[in-house]
């Protein structure tokens, strides 16, 4: 049976040969520990994560690759900057649109003593800039915002709220899960102080691969690590040392998922995150082209291929997505993932709360043939229902 | 392994040699990443090794890029 695979928003797949030959090198003729020790292999090592510091921060518009601190995932680079930003007595402003990797953290931050306040969205289901504006208090400290969502694929309007921070002396921090790799994405122009991404989605590197940007404007001494311990440097001192990528960065690092990380991304670059994008526009209205001769199904976030990346989201009434799922996969091969996606919050936002929806995400390899065949899935599931 | 005729940076992190070691590659100015000697640091890290006469050469590109370093040592 033809398989599609349609769930890019969870991990790429597949990834560009380059990212498993780029790993393969690494373990079969660098292998030693980046910058621990000093002979050739360790800083051939420390020269491959550099390698991958160095396109991260290219795809960004970063200049200096010092500012790429990795981490596990974006999840683990979430929790290292609200964790370590915001103290008791402090204010964060967020979305109703956010994944339980900002809303988790927070929660657990608000218990001891930070406020929260969820920004509304309008009617037509954008981020209300002026009420977000009137939320900034004496004690706001941060922004928190996912750049798209990972139900919807809706984009928000991170300029915007990038000026706002700015005028207001607050700090910006993205959440850039759905769009980092396959949507221009620049720090400075969006006036962001911490962008947190991860390697495996559009970025096209291996699981296990992520981290977070930091701006000039973040005061690193008032910025916690998450993590302390040995970085290689300052061995000295029991103190954890004030640089970057450093201060963050303790502990022997994923070297070859790193060496992964940096083809995936190099690859990016290569193909012109531009093009990527145009692709995923193409396959976006192809596939809501589609959907609007299914007249049951139900799409959710407005919003034309131009406003989101290429995730489309959906429910069909009287199908429960459970079992849309498993059809999907047992009798046509279209692998997704049903349900919350992770992001209760979003799905109340979005009026889809407890019952979920269908999420079909799109990648750089998929051609229009195979949005053909999920479409024609969804006709057969749907002719089934009436 | 002390010799006159060359110096070296060191640095704060791995992240700053390896950065000056590609920036001096492409300005083709050879240097060397070598283990931090002993009566020059306590630390095990790494630091940059340069000749004498480029120093004008790697002081002008620390200048240009505001990499911050511990300091320029004869070797
Ligand atoms: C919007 C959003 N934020 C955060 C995450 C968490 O990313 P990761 O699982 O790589 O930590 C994801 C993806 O799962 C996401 O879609």
């Amino acid at each position: 049976m033809k398989t599609v695979y349609l769930d890019h928003a969870a991990t790429s797949w597949p990834k560009p040969p380059e990212v498993s030959e780029a790993m393969v090198k690494f373990l079969e003729e660098v292998g030693a520990n980046p910058g621990r020790s000093a002979h050739r292999r360790s800083i051939e090592a420390a020269r491959v994560v550099y390698g991958a510091r160095e396109a991260v921060a290219e795809l960004f518009g970063v200049d200096d690759p010092a500012r790429v601190v990795f981490t596990l995932n974006l999840t683990e680079a979430l929790n290292l900057a609200l964790r370590g930003l915001l103290k008791p007595g402090d204010h964060v402003i967020t979305s109703g649109l956010e994944h339980n990797a900002v809303m988790r953290p927070l929660r657990a931050l608000e218990a001891s003593g930070v406020a929260v306040t969820l920004a509304p969205h309008t009617e037509e289901g954008d981020l209300d800039l002026a009420r977000l504006e009137k939320a900034i208090g004496p004690d706001t400290k941060l922004i928190v915002l996912n750049h798209a969502s990972n139900v919807s694929g809706v984009l928000q309007d991170l300029s915007g709220v990038g000026e706002i921070a700015r005028a207001h002396g607050l700090l910006f921090l993205v959440d850039s899960a759905q769009t980092a790799g396959c949507l221009p994405l620049e720090m400075t122009a969006n006036g962001i102080d911490l962008l947190a991404f991860t390697g495996h989605k559009s970025m096209m590197g291996p699981l296990g691969t992520g981290g977070l940007v930091i701006g000039p404007r973040v005061d690193l001494e008032r910025f916690e690590p998450l993590v302390r311990g040995g970085t290689g440097s300052r061995s000295e001192s029991e103190e954890q040392p004030v640089f970057l990528p450093d201060r963050y960065e303790s502990g022997t690092p994923n070297a070859v998922g790193l060496a992964g990380l940096e083809a995936g991304v190099r690859w990016v670059l290569r193909q012109k995150v531009e093009t990527i994008r145009q692709h995923g526009i193409d396959l976006t209205t192809r596939l809501l082209d589609g959907l609007r001769h299914v007249p049951e199904l139900v799409v959710l976030g407005g919003g034309e291929a131009m406003a989101r990346v290429p995730t489309v989201s959906w429910q069909l009434p009287g199908l429960l997505v459970s079992d849309a799922g498993w059809r999907l996969d047992e009798d046509h091969g279209v692998l997704c993932r049903v349900g919350l996606h992770c992001a209760p919050a979003a799905h109340r936002t979005l009026g889809t709360f407890p019952e979920g929806s269908v999420r079909w995400s799109m990648g750089p390899f998929l051609e229009p043939g195979d949005i053909d065949h999920a479409l024609a899935a969804i006709d057969t599931l749907a002719r089934k229902m009436r | 392994m002390s010799d006159p005729n060359q110096s070296v940076v060191l640095v704060y992190s791995t992240s700053h040699a390896i950065r000056i070691e590609r920036l001096l590659k492409a300005d083709q100015t050879p240097c060397k990443l070598i283990p931090v000697p002993r009566h020059l640091s306590s630390d095990c890290g790494i630091c940059v090794r340069f000749a004498n006469e480029d120093r004008s050469t790697v002081e002008l590109l620390l200048e240009q890029t505001g990499i911050e370093v511990e300091g320029i040592k004869p070797m």
